[in-house]
């Protein structure tokens, strides 16, 4: 037996010693060779904006690189100083350069070799087409409540009761006819329930009370517009740009801190950077009706409206501006500073606009009712100790020394009082 | 202290039966059914039931159709100064008819919304007037001209050029003129005169509609300088005015308010302030502002002047005038002598001797080079009126080639208007440069319109070396053309006007960071002031005095014309709030009318009738003068001259002007007349005759009654020296309930207030009564205009409105002006009686109002014991949720007007109460600036607009918990042995502290009579 193996083992022994170099090799290269993961964030870092790896831009696509560079080295000094390649005659660099409208390359002398092959592996890796999808970052979706719902239970228990009490009147009256008639007491035939009077007004009065309670909430809510998520004229998906990668929310809506408007941005904003990203590789969109989107074509849409050619690279007709839909609507009569929230309150934008990190399409996320507002301002502490504005209340500072209270709510600096909102 | 009598009117002082009726009805209101069928049907109740059930039923249907889709439209490339929802501000400019006024102007997402005063300016530190502040709304004048026409057809701009080219070509020599008002810009002038340069005989004519030429022509007599010089009431003691409503109309009220308040503001510890005589015809709101105050008949203007000049010593014999006035003048003159070298003599009158004699006055007090400077005079008026008649004669003899109109209407304000319509059609070309189709530019075969100023780049020379800039605060909204492009292009220089401007600047400041620094201060002035300069009068006097002394006398009647505070000379006078303001003497809207004074009234009628003054429908008038004649509505005034007839210029426009200004009153322009070498803004002898017709008026005055309350406090100086707390010895009664007031007045637990408390103070003393903080406040808080019907029904919606009081002597009374507006209570009547707690009281001490909660009951307006909330009657502004429902008398919601409104502030629908905010919008924004700053509310970063408004900084307004305010300051330190609170006793505690008035007067006049009734006989 013990020979048997010996001897498979020998048969095998050049496999497995494939096998554990396969296993081996790559480890113990990992650590003297680039790094493709290390060369991505380079690469976003310092030539995102002018190369692709695949497509033209301001300069080169750059797939295939390495093999088009006679030498790496001369690659290397070309990326520290291209000025100094040009300088020294190369062919191909002064080919590239004239070809490229003779737009120099930024020189980047502070970028080691090994970072540079980092960058090469990246390219080497991206430059090959493939099939799967980058898992979306970020927070995982909220847990969905199912079954917690009781009131059908309850409901049906209700209603199940309500029968045996109408039984139980019902054998009751019959019992006292028949203990009446057993006395020799006359006793009227029972009203049968539907014309008895009390049972009536007691049907009337659960109509009213059910009735009332739906009527006034429906006329509660009346133009508010919770989950509101119109169409909007470009697929403009918040999961992609702020959720998968990860846009400062500030960075579009700019107004947020200065303004009471958080501002829809601008298209220049969006051409920042759009100029470059003109195609979407991102995860599969699908509109709220199940349609799929083609991220690259609402790109183009965005072109159309801003005027730009994105073959010439440049803007060739008058920018329009792009009519959204507006789903986070007040009434007029109040006053909602973003700022106010945002930047003396500190609130994340998530607190009253969900996760919008998650959403393709926007939703409206709370319902915008004054009862919401309220019960906000009721329970969220403001930056009692750390604002110095609020060091004129005196009071409520002896207070948290005294321990009387722990913290200051919004309320407690007058902040569900009417004036605050309405003006 | 004996509670003085005060008295809204005539009817209040004598107490009529029907002011007692109104007083009963103060609240009751008709309810406002078109039909009354309703009420009578047969079947009221089922009719009623059905009304219910149909309007229930459709505002069901109204309320819950579908929610509207809106939109968010982004810039497609955001200009980098603009945030939506944040101001910008901008440096401007106001000098229309040569006010000099610098401004910041508050523009919205690229809109101008709000005018404010320029502080850094030296010349009128921040100030702004009622017309200042109403200058926004003109802007989004609906009437507005939109394009260039020729004959009344639009035009382009080329073709326009390309005639007007040819026209000039074609002229032959004839002269081109160029007419226009008062101009203040060195830069527009130089390129005026570039243009003028080109075409021989070619002269630029000032044309002032409201007249200074006898001041100019007075002082080239004088002085040899034909300039107005700068005054300076800050350094006088004595102030003598001959008719001159420097507080209002004359000049620049807003720099001499500014200075004048400077000696008005008084405290106990350091009680001077200076003493301020009055000589007038009619009663002006400097005269109602006067320590004393004489009235003359317009022919003895000159006769007071003289006598004025004899007293102070000068070698003139002084004539005979009546018993008061002689009295009045002597005291004047003692005040005048004492105070030499710190007394100022001024003077409304157009005529030369009259300013001449004026001068020499100044002269023997030492006014020279003190209270008045020659050194840096000011720009304000350069008309010459002779210059005028004779451009006028010149076009009917046919002589003129062109006439080019630029800010003036002669057609409407010049006195023979018709002879200069006739002789503008005698000329070959006739272009106006006018922002709307008015009198004079209708007769203009070329209209070329002007930019707005807000449009438009500009500097402004007030004096010599004062300057103030203008720039472009909205890019224009129509198809008009800056007047300094047009010349630019007519003269054949190809430079665009902001590219002119920004050279002749960059190249005087020494560069672009100089030019750039010169629009963001806004204004450029000396580094130091240069000192006072008087000048050396060699004016004839005698020469004068015989003048003077050899005019006609007058006859029974005699007429004065006079600006009023709001309107003006008439060219603003198509602005809707301006023509809403309430008149701070007559308290009238909307309209002209003939001022008389009791006296005069009772000729007309047997006593003096309920009908002047409870009743809008007034008797009519007609007066007749230099064969001219004017039918009016009769206004008792009380304090003009017995035989005077005051009526005001500025009315009566014509049907293009615009809605607001078209057909209200009468133009009394054709009254004015013309001496050989002035105009005379009077007439010497009229003739009055009832027509027997009635007219209404807008009057506000009995809208509210104090019902004798004691609401205002006065002392004079001499008793406030003596003894500063006896203005406040009611206070002291007080004290009965305990050492705190606030505290020990109720039984109810007292409110602490953490953070900030709001506080105002209001200084009676140096509120002159101007109105600037109405429109001020008209514009920050989209306050409706209602027209004049609703004026009649008391449904004004002022916020703030100035409450003037009369006492002491119906003929010559003494006048109080009174800044009422909500008074923030802490224990507010009207919080107590809201059924649904739309109005209730903040942790700041603010009486919050929220619009959407109010249903209307107006059981606060009825428990407000200051009167102060006004319920929007009608829909105003469009905001109810069906349509139909608008009453818009002034086009104030064309979608171009609706442009002015306020973002931050909603406009307020039919049915809900409103009232003074405290401009919360302005405190909230405040303090988040300081939030978000991350330190504690700095005293002063939050300002009302009526306090920003005030010229005379009557109005403190700040934090009252903060130690360092100066509103604690004012109600701990310095004032308080002035400072009251209105109707205090009754335990409201308002927020709002006023400090009492003190007159620089011997003692208070007695009534000539006693009145005919006592107080007590006032609703009891």
């Amino acid at each position: 037996m013990y020979r048997r193996v010996s001897i498979l083992l020998r048969k095998h022994f050049v496999s497995v010693l494939i096998l554990c170099a396969s296993i081996v090799i790559p480890f113990s290269s990992v650590k003297a060779a680039a790094d493709p993961a290390k060369g991505k964030a380079i690469f976003q870092q310092n030539c995102a904006s002018c190369h692709s790896v695949t497509k033209k831009l301001t300069g080169p696509a750059l797939a295939g690189v390495e093999d088009r560079w006679p030498d790496k080295k001369l690659l290397h000094q070309w990326v520290h100083n291209s000025a100094s390649v040009l300088a020294s005659g190369d062919k191909y660099a002064n080919d590239l350069f004239i070809q490229f409208n003779k737009t120099a390359m930024t020189a980047f002398p502070a970028l080691k070799d090994e970072e540079i092959d980092d960058i090469l592996a990246y390219i080497k890796v991206a430059a090959v087409p493939t099939a799967s999808t980058p898992t979306p970052g970020g927070e995982t979706g909220t847990a969905e409540d199912k079954g917690n719902d009781n009131s059908l239970l309850f409901g049906i228990i209700t209603l199940v009761l309500a029968v045996v009490a109408l039984i139980l009147m019902q054998i009751n009256s019959n019992l006292n006819k028949l203990a009446g008639d057993k006395e020799g007491v006359a006793t009227a035939d029972p009203v049968p329930f539907y014309k008895n009077k009390a049972y009536i007004a007691i049907g009337i009065l659960l109509l009213f009370m059910v009735g009332g309670y739906f009527t006034i909430n429906g006329a509660v809510g009346l133009g508010r517009q919770k989950d509101y998520m119109p169409a909007q004229p470009i697929f403009y998906s918040h999961k992609v740009h702020a959720g998968i990668n990860q846009i400062n929310c500030l960075y579009c809506h700019a107004g947020a801190e200065k303004s009471k408007h958080a501002m829809i941005p601008s298209e220049n904003i969006c051409m920042n950077c759009h100029k470059a990203i003109k195609e979407y590789s991102g995860p599969e969109l699908v509109t709220a009706e199940g349609k799929k989107v083609n991220g690259t074509e609402e790109i183009a849409k965005l072109y159309d409206y801003v005027g730009w050619d994105p073959e010439a690279g440049k803007y060739t007709k008058p920018g329009r501006p792009i009519e959204w839909t507006k789903i986070h609507n007040l009434p007029d009569h109040v006053y909602f500073n973003h700022s106010q929230h945002v930047v003396a309150g500190k609130q994340q934008c998530q607190t009253c606009h969900g996760a919008i990190t998650e959403m393709d399409e926007v939703h409206q996320f709370a319902d915008l009712s004054m009862g919401w507002c309220i019960n906000c301002h009721r329970t969220t502490k403001v930056q009692f100790a750390d604002n110095n504005y609020y060091s004129i209340f005196e009071k409520l500072h002896q207070d948290i020394k005294d321990k009387k209270i722990d913290s200051v709510t919004v309320e407690m600096v007058g902040g569900t009082e009417c004036q605050k909102c309405h003006y | 202290m004996e509670q003085k009598k005060y008295w809204k009117g005539l009817e209040e002082l004598h107490n009529t039966d029907a002011h007692q009726e109104i007083v009963k009805n103060e609240f009751s209101e008709e309810l406002p059914f078109e039909s009354e069928g309703l009420l009578n049907a047969t079947t009221p109740r089922r009719d009623f039931l059905k009304y219910l059930g149909f309007t229930t039923a459709a505002a069901a249907i109204a309320a819950s159709c579908e929610t509207p889709v809106r939109k968010a439209i982004p810039y497609v490339n955001k200009p980098e100064e603009i945030t939506p929802g944040v101001a910008n501000y901008y440096a401007s400019s106001y000098s229309i008819d040569g006010e000099y006024v610098p401004l910041v102007v508050k523009t919205r997402e690229g809109r101008p919304i709000k005018i404010e005063g320029n502080t850094l300016s030296s010349i009128t530190q921040g100030a702004t007037s009622a017309r200042v502040q109403g200058a926004v709304l003109s802007l989004y004048d609906v009437a507005r001209l939109r394009f260039p026409s020729i004959s009344g057809t639009e035009t382009t701009w080329a073709e326009l050029d390309k005639q007007i080219g040819a026209a000039l070509a074609g002229l032959g020599g004839a002269p081109v003129v160029l007419l226009s008002s008062t101009i203040l810009s060195p830069s527009t002038k130089k390129v005026i005169g570039e243009f003028l340069a080109k075409y021989s005989n070619s002269r630029h004519v000032v044309y002032d509609a409201v007249s200074y030429s006898g001041m100019l022509q007075a002082n080239e007599a004088s002085y040899g300088k034909k300039v107005i010089p700068s005054y300076h009431f800050e350094n006088a003691k004595a102030i003598v005015s001959l008719g001159a409503d420097f507080l209002g109309t004359w000049l620049n009220p807003v720099e001499y308010s500014k200075q004048f308040a400077q000696t008005r503001k008084i405290n106990a510890k350091k009680p001077e302030m200076s003493k301020h005589f009055q000589f007038e015809s009619t009663m002006s709101l400097t005269g109602a502002n006067a320590d004393e105050r004489y009235t003359h008949k317009p022919s003895e203007t000159g006769a007071v002047a003289l006598a004025l000049l004899a007293a102070v010593g000068g070698s003139v014999t002084a004539p005979a005038l009546d018993g008061r006035l002689k009295e009045g003048v002597a005291k004047a003159a003692k005040e005048l002598k004492a105070n030499a070298g710190k007394a100022l003599v001024v003077s409304g009158s157009n005529d030369v001797n009259v300013q001449l004699i004026v001068n020499a006055i100044n002269n023997i007090v030492g006014a020279n080079g003190t209270t008045i400077d020659f050194a840096s005079p000011s720009n304000y008026r350069q008309g010459i009126d002779s210059d005028m008649a004779k451009l006028v004669s010149d076009m009917n003899a046919g002589s003129i080639g062109a006439v080019l109109v630029y800010g003036v209407n002669p057609a409407y304000d010049y006195f023979e208007s018709q002879k200069f319509v006739d002789g503008l059609k005698k000329v070959k070309l006739s272009v106006s440069f006018n922002d709307r189709n008015d009198e004079t530019t209708e007769l203009c075969k070329y209209v070329a319109p002007d930019h707005h100023f807000l449009e438009n780049w500009n500097d402004v020379e007030g004096r010599p070396g004062y300057y103030s800039f203008a720039q472009p605060t909205i890019l224009p909204l129509f198809k008009t053309r800056a007047i300094q492009d047009t010349f630019l292009t007519w003269a054949g220089n190809t430079a665009a006007w902001a590219d002119y401007l920004k050279n002749e600047w960059v190249s005087k400041l020494g560069g672009q960071e100089g030019w750039d620094k010169a629009l963001q201060d806004g204004i450029v002035e000396p580094a130091t002031a240069p000192a006072l300069g008087g000048a050396s009068f060699s004016g004839d006097v005698a020469g004068a005095a015989a003048k003077i002394n050899s005019a006609k006398k007058g006859g029974k009647y005699e007429l004065v014309l006079y600006e009023k505070v709001a309107i003006g000379n008439g060219k603003l006078s198509n602005n809707p709030w301006l023509q809403e303001m309430p008149d701070p003497i007559t308290r009238a809207t909307w309209d002209n009318y003939a001022c008389v004074s009791n006296t005069l009234a009772k000729t007309f009628s047997t006593q003096l009738g309920d009908d002047y003054e409870i009743n809008a429908e007034k008797k009519v008038l007609k007066i007749k003068t230099n064969g001219k004649e004017i039918v009016l509505p009769l206004l008792i005034v009380p304090g003009i001259h017995p035989e005077v007839i005051a009526i005001a210029v500025g009315y009566g426009r014509g049907e293009k002007v615009g809605r607001a200004a078209a057909g209200i009153g009468k133009n009394a322009y054709p009254l004015v007349s013309y001496n050989g070498q002035t105009f005379d803004y009077f007439a010497i002898d009229a003739t009055v005759e009832a027509t027997g017709e009635k007219y209404p008026l807008g009057l506000t005055q009995t809208h509210n009654s104090y019902e004798g309350r004691p609401i205002v406090k006065e002392t004079t100086l001499e008793e406030f020296i003596k003894n500063p707390k006896e203005v406040n010895e009611d206070r002291l009664e007080l004290k009965k309930f305990g050492p705190d007031f606030r505290k020990d007045g109720t039984l109810y637990p007292n409110y602490s207030y953490p953070g900030i408390k709001w506080g105002m103070s209001i200084d009676l003393n140096t509120c002159f009564g101007c109105g600037a903080c109405t429109i001020a406040c008209q514009a920050e808080n989209n306050v409706s205009v209602v027209g004049k019907e609703e004026v009649v029904k008391a449904h004004e919606m002022h916020w703030i409105r100035i409450d003037r009081y009369f006492s002491g002597d119906e003929n010559n009374p003494e006048v109080v002006f009174q800044p009422m507006l909500c008074q923030h209570c802490d224990n507010a009547p009207c919080e107590n009686v809201c059924p649904v707690g739309a109005t209730n009281h903040s942790s700041e001490g603010i009486n919050q109002m929220a619009y959407n909660r109010c249903i209307g009951t107006r059981y606060c307006a009825n428990n407000c014991p200051y009167k102060v909330r006004r319920l929007n009657w009608r829909d105003w502004n469009g905001a109810d949720s069906f349509e139909n429902n608008l009453y818009d008398v002034a086009d104030m919601n064309d979608n171009l007007t609706r442009m002015v409104l306020n973002p931050d502030v909603v406009v307020r629908s039919r049915g809900v109460m409103e009232k003074c905010s405290f401009c919360v919008q302005r405190l909230q924004e405040a303090k988040l600036d300081a939030k978000k700053a991350g330190h504690p509310l700095k005293d002063g970063a939050a300002k009302t607009a009526c306090q920003q408004a005030c010229g005379a900084d009557a109005i403190v307004f700040g934090n009252i918990n903060d130690k360092n305010s100066e509103i604690y300051k004012i109600r701990n330190e310095m004032q308080t042995e002035r400072l009251y609170y209105v109707l205090e006793e009754t335990h409201v505690l308002p927020s709002i502290s006023y400090l009492a008035k003190i007159r620089n007067k011997d003692a208070a006049p007695k009534a000539e009579k006693e009145p005919a009734h006592k107080e007590e006989a006032h609703h009891a």
